[in-house]
């Protein structure tokens, strides 16, 4: 993690601005675009597939490890190709995608709402607070989150529950951090002693005062974690310690065709990596740009 | 600095027993050991027998002790799967993994640190956006995918590089090493290169960054107006400097890349700590999972202690005397 150093936005008008701006940039806006575009596409799943890769009465094992572009024993035509149970990939895919991207924003989503709970309290109390909670994220940041990660599922088993828990212990630290310094510095400005003396409640001070000031940060660090958090669930997923095997995300599917790259069955395999670099991509592209605009050091 | 140097290894003592304290309890709280030690079939006084004989009896403090005690000497217990002693057969393939993270890290200074640097002198040029889109990408590409687009590429299309495993060694200072003969180098290409993927990118965009931050320097402005040449600019003031944050993130990462080696390890059948940890979560091999812990935090302490010290070396502003806050 890089510095992340962040202009304050403190009205609507700058976040107007900021929007502006972030706009006016072709590559980052294509990468929000194609996001936004594979969420829908993972939202809409069922609607937009042929068939559900789940449903065993639609597979057909005649029509198993067909090429892309080839009709099955029924007519139907595979785009992309059938992996060894007659699946259609592209239907597989856009399923697998709409997990992968389920795992990934909700263990990024709620990674940020505690690593933020748990900054704004190390922030605002101080004391013996602040220093275990900080002792606690350095312990975790001293490790890759590959690791914790790899770790709680070799300790829980497979699953998407344990999947979520797992990332979050692994990712909620760094939010944490970044939420700290930001707010320690906000504390010290003169709104939020303003506010002290108008005899406001803690609570609000804290929720409606200092947390949209540290929001910046956050939501740059939120777009990278949410980048990790993809690729983190398909790394661990292809490892097979990750979704269950009757859920397959991206990384899972992954795995099952990597069985066939050396039989020259590269569809199984290739199209969905190619799916979960476009999603990973379109992110960090999205956040890299963000991360630029929120930086003054980096505005020329 | 002696003082300094006594609280930081202090201080990774401390890391080290809260991590033993939170493996004891993973590993053995976490599901009754019984179970799975003793024979279903055993008798109750067999099972009270081998209850005692085991520990398992004692308070959870006098459990977690004995277990400190054995981790002391180094004794994590015994492979279920290998039925040697598991912290031996997870160094024996300690070399396989260190060779893969070395060699990531040379691979990712050698491109890395040039490619950075032009992009850094030259940031309106076309090489410098397409070292920032690359860094993107290398960012983004998982690594795993990286390793399988490479044996689709290089091994089953192209034939040219061999898929798995580590290729003959030859011993260094009864080390066995596969990167000194051709056969072994062949092998190790593919997973060298993917593990390295992210570590470019990493770097050519630190690089960058610090170059163009060093260059707006008064000190490099200084030198120009004393007329020393670009390339003494370049070298003494622009590289030196660059040095700071390098050594960190390259030393800090370099515990990161064992770790990471995991997935590359598995991609390629690799044989080294990373394919024998996954084999083992497989296998429910809990020795196994111990040993690897200990081994690899033990890692991270050393290294963690090592780029402090030399950080402390590197740069005289920083004194190692105060702590580092």
């Amino acid at each position: 993690m890089t510095e992340i150093a962040a202009v304050p936005l403190a009205d609507g008008q700058r976040r107007l601005r900021l929007w502006r701006e972030f706009v006016a940039n072709r590559i980052a806006l294509g990468g929000l675009v194609t996001f936004l575009a594979l969420v829908a596409l993972a939202v809409l799943a069922p609607v937009v597939t042929p068939q559900d890769p789940y449903d065993l009465a639609q597979l057909s094992l005649l029509d198993n490890l067909l090429p892309p572009m080839s009709r099955g024993f029924d007519g139907a035509l595979y785009v992309l190709g059938t992996d060894d149970q007659g699946r259609d990939m592209y239907s597989a895919m856009v399923h697998g995608l709409r997990i992968s991207i389920t795992i990934g924003v909700s263990s990024a989503g709620i990674a940020l709402v505690i690593g933020a709970l748990v900054g704004l309290a190390a922030a605002y109390f101080r004391g013996w607070v602040d220093a275990l909670l900080m002792r606690l994220v350095d312990l975790i940041l001293a490790f890759p989150t590959i690791l914790i990660a790899l770790m709680m599922m070799a300790a829980f088993g497979r699953g998407i529950d344990k999947l979520l828990l797992a990332m979050v212990i692994a990712q909620w630290a760094g939010f944490a951090r970044v939420t700290r310094s930001a707010a320690i510095v906000e504390l010290n400005k003169e709104y939020i002693r303003a506010a002290r003396s108008l005899g406001y409640r803690r609570l609000r001070i804290v929720f409606v005062h200092l947390l949209p000031n540290c929001l910046p940060p956050l939501m740059v660090l939120g777009t990278i974690q949410l980048a990790d958090a993809i690729a983190l669930e398909a790394t661990l997923s292809f490892l097979g310690l990750g979704v269950p095997v009757t859920e397959p995300s991206l990384g899972l599917l992954i795995a099952n065709g990597f069985a066939f790259i050396l039989t020259d069955r590269y569809w199984i395999t290739i199209f969905p990596g190619i799916l979960l670099l476009i999603t990973v991509m379109s992110v960090n592209i999205a956040g890299d740009h963000l991360r630029n605009l929120l930086n003054p050091r980096m505005r020329k | 600095m002696l003082t300094y140097v006594a609280s930081r290894i202090l201080q990774g003592i401390a890391l080290m027993l809260v991590i033993s304290l939170l493996v004891f309890l993973a590993v053995y709280m976490i599901g009754n050991p019984v179970e799975v030690l003793i024979d279903p079939e055993a008798t109750q006084a067999d099972r009270d027998r081998a209850i005692r004989a085991l520990g398992l009896d004692r308070p959870v403090w006098q459990q977690y002790l004995r277990f400190l005690g054995d981790l002391l000497r180094g004794d994590v217990g015994s492979s279920w799967v290998y039925n040697r002693p598991a912290l031996t057969v997870m160094l024996e393939r300690m070399p396989a993994t260190v060779e893969l993270a070395l060699g990531a890290i040379f691979l990712s200074i050698v491109v890395g640190v040039p490619l950075g640097l032009l992009a850094g002198l030259y940031p309106h040029t076309r090489l410098a956006k397409g070292v920032m889109t690359a860094s993107i990408v290398g960012f983004s590409l998982p690594t795993f995918w990286v390793g399988i687009m490479f044996i689709v590429v290089f091994s089953v299309e192209l034939g040219w590089l061999p898929v798995t495993g580590r290729g003959d060694t030859i011993d260094l200072f009864g080390v066995p090493v596969s990167l000194l003969t051709a056969d072994g180098l062949s092998h190790a290409i593919l997973p060298v290169t993917a593990l390295a993927l992210a570590r470019v990118a990493l770097v050519m965009r630190l690089v960058r960054a610090g170059t163009q931050e060093v260059l707006e320097q008064d000190y490099i402005k200084l030198a120009r107006a004393k007329g020393l040449s670009e390339g003494r600019i370049l070298r003494v003031h622009v590289l030196k400097n660059l040095l700071i944050p390098l050594v960190t993130i390259l030393g800090l990462d370099f515990a990161g890349l064992m770790a990471f080696a995991i997935v590359t390890e598995s991609v390629f059948a690799w044989p080294g700590m990373g394919k024998l940890i996954i084999d083992s979560i497989y296998n429910l091999d809990r020795p196994m999972i111990v040993a690897y812990l200990v081994v690899i935090v033990g890692i991270f302490v050393v290294v963690n202690l090592a780029v402090d010290l030399l950080y402390g070396l590197l740069d005289p502003r920083v004194s190692v005397k105060g702590s580092r806050q």
